[in-house]
């Protein structure tokens, strides 16, 4: 990771590497009535990838304009590498970037004129530029397309590039806003691969609400809901934080009440779901199960034992799941 | 300057942009300078080269002003000024980098109107100094009014504020006597700069008026630029931290 600022032509005021990254203290942000963000507390490591995991206006892109300089705090601080967000804006910028919800390109020039422009914005020299442009184009799977207009691309093309247009500059902190929204699961797996490989090099704040996304990639989760941060830690802590009890799914046609009440004298953690029951105990037998509701008419489709997952987290910690 | 390179790079590559800025006012200008030798002079005095030029230029200066607003407006709904944003360029350079390309464009649009004028007819009587700095301040004022209105305005609302100013410069006397019609039209374009920065130009063009006569004028035209500039500044400095 780089420490000096100096090889960008920026002041070199972060020569005493501060102990985390990113510093969070107590930022809000309210519009009118509403607290969009409010007064969340965060410090992630240098290197780290942390996903800030939550639905829809949670929160979480308000708190990346934050700290990023887009959006003005109604209280609270924030340090990135050291420079504190209101009284440094111009320092904070030399060490970010950000790759927004929105692809944000300039659709009439082509993919290499979209990777100068910020590379130059961040005043790098030429022959830098073309060397990490030709790197990040080749990396992203963009290289025979980069004289096209950005206009013509598919989308997974577009997300990649606005990826590749937030490292171009070389950031010792990375901010990726929903990086695979709406894409299709081949891109988005691909999306991953190459966001797990900046894993260690670069400080990334991620905000994600596809739970897998956040199971796969994450260091460390950090759950958002109405603004705050209900819960924080790597994702096996978070598990275990509700149970490490495996859970049994039983999916099955003619369960009626009589049914439940059967199994429920077997197994006392049983509970309905749409289409079957989930039982959560350590030693489930599945024999058992069958004796229990085959006599009672009870056809079972298939049954098959999953451990806790983020969703789970998600649904104990908020009351409800998280929307697509 | 990337961004303003960037920008440039942008008009250019977009056909549609490029020859409503560059080709279309030309045009216009030979069609109605066109029809009007055919009327001949006396008949039709507005219609002569001289006469039709500023007010042509004035034209190409509104459709660069939209290109400006259309810039600014569709980089802040596609995020991508939150993006330039974030990178370590100063608001000045902001300022500069989406007002500058259109700058120069206006230049090489208003030298090809003067230019093509001279093949149709187009004297100057009096300084071209003169007529060169009404034109510049013009130009000013039309990009600021184009970063007020991409500053604020949705991409489809430009549409609408792009109208209005079209309105205001036709009706400021582009290219017909507004003294003919006088009334309310000839009050409200005399309250805004267009006909002022008309006056002034055709003034030394066609009169060999000198500064003194023109200075009235004038002092609207600067006035509205300095106002025009500051607002476009205050509304673009505005979506910069929110």
């Amino acid at each position: 990771m780089r420490t000096d600022l100096g090889e960008q032509g920026a002041p070199n005021r972060a020569a005493k590497k501060p102990s985390n990254a990113i510093e969070v203290r107590g930022l809000t942000r309210v519009f009118g009535e509403l607290r969009a963000v409010d007064g969340i507390d965060l410090s992630i490591k240098h290197g780290e990838l942390f996903s800030l995991l939550g639905p829809n206006g949670a929160g979480k892109t308000t708190t990346i304009k934050m700290l990023c300089c887009l959006l003005r705090p109604t209280s609270g601080t924030a340090e990135i590498m050291g420079h504190e967000i209101q009284a440094d804006p111009l320092a904070v910028k030399h060490v970010i970037a950000i790759s927004p919800q929105e692809t944000a390109l300039a659709d009439h020039l082509n993919a290499w004129d979209n990777l100068s422009l910020m590379a130059g914005l961040h005043g790098m020299d030429k022959a830098t530029i073309r060397r990490t442009s030709e790197e990040l184009l080749e990396m992203m799977g963009l290289a025979d397309r980069s004289k096209e207009q950005v206009r013509k691309f598919s989308g997974g093309m577009k997300r990649r590039l606005s990826i590749a247009m937030a490292l171009v500059s070389k950031p010792q902190v990375l901010f990726l806003d929903e990086p695979t929204l709406g894409l299709d699961p081949q891109s988005r797996s691909a999306i991953w691969d190459y966001i797990a490989k900046l894993k260690g090099e670069t400080t990334i704040l991620h905000t994600t609400h596809y739970l897998e996304e956040a199971d796969a990639l994450a260091d460390r989760i950090g759950v958002i809901d109405h603004g705050q941060v209900v819960a924080l830690g790597t994702s096996a802590e978070l598990k275990a934080s509700i149970s490490d009890v495996p859970v049994t799914v039983v999916e099955a046609k003619g369960l009626n009440d009589e049914a439940v009440a059967a199994l429920v004298e077997i197994y006392p953690n049983v509970k309905v779901i749409d289409g079957g029951v989930e039982i959560e105990g350590e030693d489930v037998s599945l024999y058992a199960i069958e004796d229990c509701l085959r006599p009672m008419g009870v056809v079972i489709d298939s049954t098959f034992k999953r451990h806790v997952t983020l969703d789970d987290v998600f649904l104990e910690l908020t009351g409800k799941q998280l929307r697509e | 300057m990337e961004l303003a390179k960037r920008n440039f790079k942008e008009v250019l590559r977009d056909p549609v942009s490029l020859s409503i800025a560059i080709v279309l006012p030309v045009a216009l200008l030979v069609i109605l300078a066109g029809v009007g030798s055919g009327i001949g002079a006396d008949n039709a005095p507005y219609l002569t080269a001289t006469i039709l030029t500023p007010g042509v230029a004035l034209f190409g200066f509104v459709m660069l002003m939209f290109s400006a607003a259309m810039i600014l407006s569709r980089d802040r709904e596609t995020s991508l000024l939150s993006r330039l944003l974030t990178t370590p360029i100063r608001p000045s350079d902001f300022v500069a980098g989406y007002s500058l390309p259109f700058l120069g464009i206006a230049a090489i649009q208003a030298i090809a109107l003067f230019v093509i004028g001279g093949f149709l007819g187009l004297e100057i009587q009096g300084s071209i100094g003169l007529v060169v700095f009404v034109m510049f301040l013009m130009s000013i004022l039309y990009i600021g009014l184009g970063m007020i209105l991409g500053s604020l305005l949705t991409v489809k609302q430009v549409s609408g504020g792009y109208t209005v100013i079209l309105m205001l410069t036709i009706f400021g006397g582009a290219w017909f006597d507004l003294r003919d019609i006088g009334g309310a039209f000839l009050s409200v374009a005399k309250a805004l700069p267009f006909l002022h920065a008309l006056d002034a130009s055709r003034g030394v063009m066609a009169d060999g008026a000198n500064l003194n006569v023109i200075a009235t004028d004038l002092y609207w035209v600067i006035g509205y630029t300095v106002v025009t500039v500051f607002l476009a500044v205050m509304a673009f400095r505005r979506r910069m931290v929110e």
